[in-house]
């Protein structure tokens, strides 16, 4: 965890990453008066570096490295009790949002697993179309050399037959992977606004 | 929906093909005895559900906007799911059709007019059905039984995007299972979230949370939890047995679908509502209130 060193903040204070997250997330973030109602709402401070307040406060002075870095941005579960409970109603659920496409972009994905996971789930739609949930959970296990994790399910749900062992391939497929396609041209600024 | 609308789009989502098939089976029987004809999506896809508008609501929005398309195609002015996470998927293509249509639509590629409503299955139950009908149409009663609602983040939240029931307090599966005679609590944990995905990739989170709710439950003297969203029964009801490790605890909770409720008390045999297909079983729950209604009224009358 990086550490706030409140001596350093206007020097490293990154104009141009305000900007970019008001613009991304649609949210005017200086409308922000730190009243806390989202961190007291927010069930995972607990697991939190910052607070989700402090992630708030910290875009407004343009810590960019600090808040991209973080483990709160990852382990937001988008659960909108912030955004609800928000008196300058600034949607921040989709503040946190917008941080992690940029954390991506950025390289500082703080939660490799999670991405991990997310990466798989993404490639089994790309291939199949749908989520292929039995393959996702092995390929994620392997990857992330978690090999025990939830394998006291697997008995209890193969025996319900929820697993299928075979993924449904839907004809459209190809259709599907070409989104993904056309959105990394989007990404490469191949396709404009 | 008007009442001339009796047929509308479904879409499933992968959960209810795997992990969730009780969740599909009974919202398809409960709609079959109410009436209501769905219309499965030809060939649907993922709506990239967290993973993909984690990554920019953008492809999220395309891989959702592909069955709205679908839908459109097929000249429907509603798309119905049993997922809350899926229905974020679809609303977001809504919104980002209306926010950034130029981008959206040359990733599509598909003819699009953004005309078509998305609505959860409780929605559905609640909006367009409603408590009444249901009240004059059941055959079985949960008399004496204690259910609690718990709806999860997503149904009701945030307001502007949920534009459904309350957002601190939702009331209509409260409404619904007291029409089916159920009795039910102030539940203070409803909207309080049960760790959402986190269950493959940080077990411990769902373990703490859904414990604190499965606890609250068993503290109001639940004999079941009525759930309306795959990923919340899934935590709940799979994971239980891991959250009974992570606290050092006993739950043996029936956590059940609303629409299997639903589906027992208008007369539908458990087994199309996919009963079985539990984790903790929910079996008790159902055989003691099998008595008809007719039964019940006379027994009470005498």
């Amino acid at each position: 965890m990086a550490l706030l060193n409140s001596l350093r903040m206007p020097r490293d204070c990154d104009e141009s990453f305000i900007r970019q997250v008001e613009t991304k997330s649609r949210q005017q973030i200086s409308k922000c008066y730190q009243c806390g109602n989202c961190s007291a709402s927010c069930a995972y401070t607990y697991v939190y570096d910052y607070p989700v307040n402090q992630i708030m406060r910290l875009i407004q002075l343009g810590q960019k490295e600090v808040v991209l870095r973080s483990r709160s941005i990852w382990l937001c579960a988008d659960c909108q009790a912030c955004t609800t409970r928000c008196p300058c109603n600034i949607d921040i659920a989709r503040v946190m949002e917008t941080l992690r496409f940029l954390s991506v972009e950025e390289g500082t994905v703080s939660i490799k697993d999670i991405q991990l996971f997310y990466d798989e789930f993404l490639n089994s739609v790309k291939t199949f179309g749908r989520v292929f949930e039995t393959g996702l959970l092995a390929t994620y296990n392997l990857k992330a050399k978690k090999l025990f994790t939830d394998i006291d399910l697997a008995p209890k749900v193969l025996k319900k037959g929820k697993l299928p062992i075979i993924p449904h391939r839907i004809r459209g497929r190809k259709k599907v992977s070409d989104i993904f396609k056309r959105f990394e041209d989007y990404r490469n600024k191949k396709i404009l606004d | 929906m008007n009442q001339t609308e009796k047929r509308i789009a479904y879409y499933p989502g992968c959960s209810v093909t795997g992990t969730a098939v009780e969740f599909d089976q009974s919202t398809r029987a409960l709609c079959t005895a109410l009436g209501i004809e769905l219309v499965e999506i030809p060939d649907w896809n993922c709506c990239g559900s967290t993973p993909a508008h984690s990554y920019d609501p953008l492809l999220g929005a395309a891989l959702a906007g592909r069955n709205l398309a679908l839908a459109e195609e097929m000249g429907f002015h509603v798309v119905m799911t049993p997922c809350p996470s899926c229905l974020k998927a679809l609303k977001g293509a809504l919104r980002e059709y209306e926010e950034k249509q130029h981008a959206f639509l040359n990733i599509l590629q598909m003819p699009f007019s953004g005309q078509i409503r998305a609505i959860s299955v409780l929605q559905l139950l609640y909006e367009d059905i409603g408590p009444e009908t249901i009240r004059e149409q059941i055959r079985y009663r949960l008399t004496n039984k204690v259910v609690v609602p718990y709806y999860g983040c997503l149904l009701s939240r945030p307001p502007e995007f949920a534009r459904f029931d309350d957002p601190e307090n939702p009331i209509s599966m409260d409404e619904l299972l007291q029409a089916m005679g159920a009795s039910v609590p102030e539940f203070p944990y409803k909207t309080e979230c049960c760790g959402a995905a986190y269950g493959v990739t940080q077990n411990h989170i769902v373990g703490k949370m859904t414990g604190r709710i499965l606890d609250m439950a068993r503290r109001l003297g639940a004999a079941a939890v009525a759930v309306a969203c795959p990923l919340c029964q899934q935590n709940l009801d799979l994971r239980q047995s891991q959250v009974n490790r992570y606290w050092h605890t006993t739950f043996q909770m029936p956590v059940v679908y609303i629409t299997q409720l639903l589906g027992f008390a208008l007369g539908i045999d458990p087994k199309k509502l996919g009963i079985d297909k539990l984790f903790v079983s929910a079996d008790d729950l159902f055989k003691e209130t099998s008595e008809p209604l007719e039964n019940q009224t006379e027994s009470t009358s005498a």
